[in-house]
């Protein structure tokens, strides 16, 4: 099938792994990939970012698919269900808010900056060597290890499950994509009259 | 009367699971398949020739590929 330019978007995603890995502020750009999704779902009412532009899930498809590093099995019908896709999207924005008042407390001089990034919400991966000041307040730093620590976090969910089930397992309950479909079932009531085929 | 030499297949798709990702829609050498809304995939009867494509990509394991009901 035809490339088009989009189809190359894997390579920013995983460039912006590998920079935020020698100078944590990269990580700001991270937010491109947070707003996008969401303006692209509330102006046009569709999930144009992850049918196409999206390089995470171009990412895993190509590791998975290409690379084979996935054991195409089917996901267990639990990870599919709206109970945890939704949970899932719940728990996900809750950590953000805890690490946007990290971000605040920093900038409000109540704690001092901490150069770390958080694996999967517990594991605090020491990563100073990235860090080599900001010209702005050392807040904006620690919103940049805040969001780099959600960026990893879901690239690494990302890749267990890519490994155990289908290469874009992850966008089965990937947070951008659930809220994105949200939106769109918001936007087009009429859609719900769309009844199961099978 | 049968008209059809062979049974026709095609792909289905669990709308209720399906996330909209539009990995199926990448796949699909015929552009049969297309994600509807941002709601769930949808099957262009006349286009699918039911080769399961898609149904090998889909994450969410929910496209059923099956003999076209009379
Ligand atoms: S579901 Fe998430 S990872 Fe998958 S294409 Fe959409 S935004 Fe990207
Ligand atoms: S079964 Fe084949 S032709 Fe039909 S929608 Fe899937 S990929 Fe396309
Ligand atoms: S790949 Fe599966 S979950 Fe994704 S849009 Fe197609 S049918 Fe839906």
């Amino acid at each position: 099938m035809k490339k088009h330019w989009y189809d190359y978007l894997w390579i920013f995603s995983l460039t912006y792994l590998i920079l935020g890995f020698f100078n944590i502020l990269f990580a700001w750009l991270g937010l491109l990939c947070f707003f996008i999704p969401l303006i692209i779902s509330v102006s046009s009412g569709t999930k144009g970012y992850c049918n196409r532009y999206c390089g995470r899930g171009q990412l895993f498809s190509l590791l998975g698919g290409r690379f084979g590093l996935s054991r195409r099995k089917d996901i267990p019908r639990w990870m599919k269900s709206k109970a945890f896709r939704y949970g899932f999207l719940l728990f996900f924005l809750v950590m953000f808010f805890q690490m946007l008042w990290n971000t605040y407390l920093v900038f409000a001089g109540a704690r001092d900056l901490r150069q770390v990034v958080t694996l999967l919400w517990t594991l605090k991966l020491p990563w100073h060597w990235a860090y080599h000041g900001t010209l702005f307040h050392p807040g904006t730093a620690q919103f940049a290890f805040g969001f780099y620590s959600v960026m990893l976090t879901s690239t690494v969910l990302g890749l267990i499950t890519m490994a155990l089930f289908k290469p874009r397992s992850w966008c089965v309950y990937c947070p951008m994509g659930t809220m994105t479909q949200l939106i769109c079932r918001a936007k087009n009531r009429e859609g719900d009259i769309v009844t199961d085929q099978r | 009367m049968e008209t059809k030499t062979r049974s026709k297949r095609r792909a289905y798709v669990g709308t209720d699971s399906c996330v909209a990702c539009g990995c199926c829609v990448k796949v699909c050498p015929l552009n049969a398949i297309s994600v509807f809304r941002g709601i769930a995939a949808k099957v262009n009867p006349e286009r699918c020739v039911g080769c399961g494509k898609c149904a090998r990509e889909c994450p969410a394991s929910v496209i059923e590929i099956r003999e076209v009901r009379p």
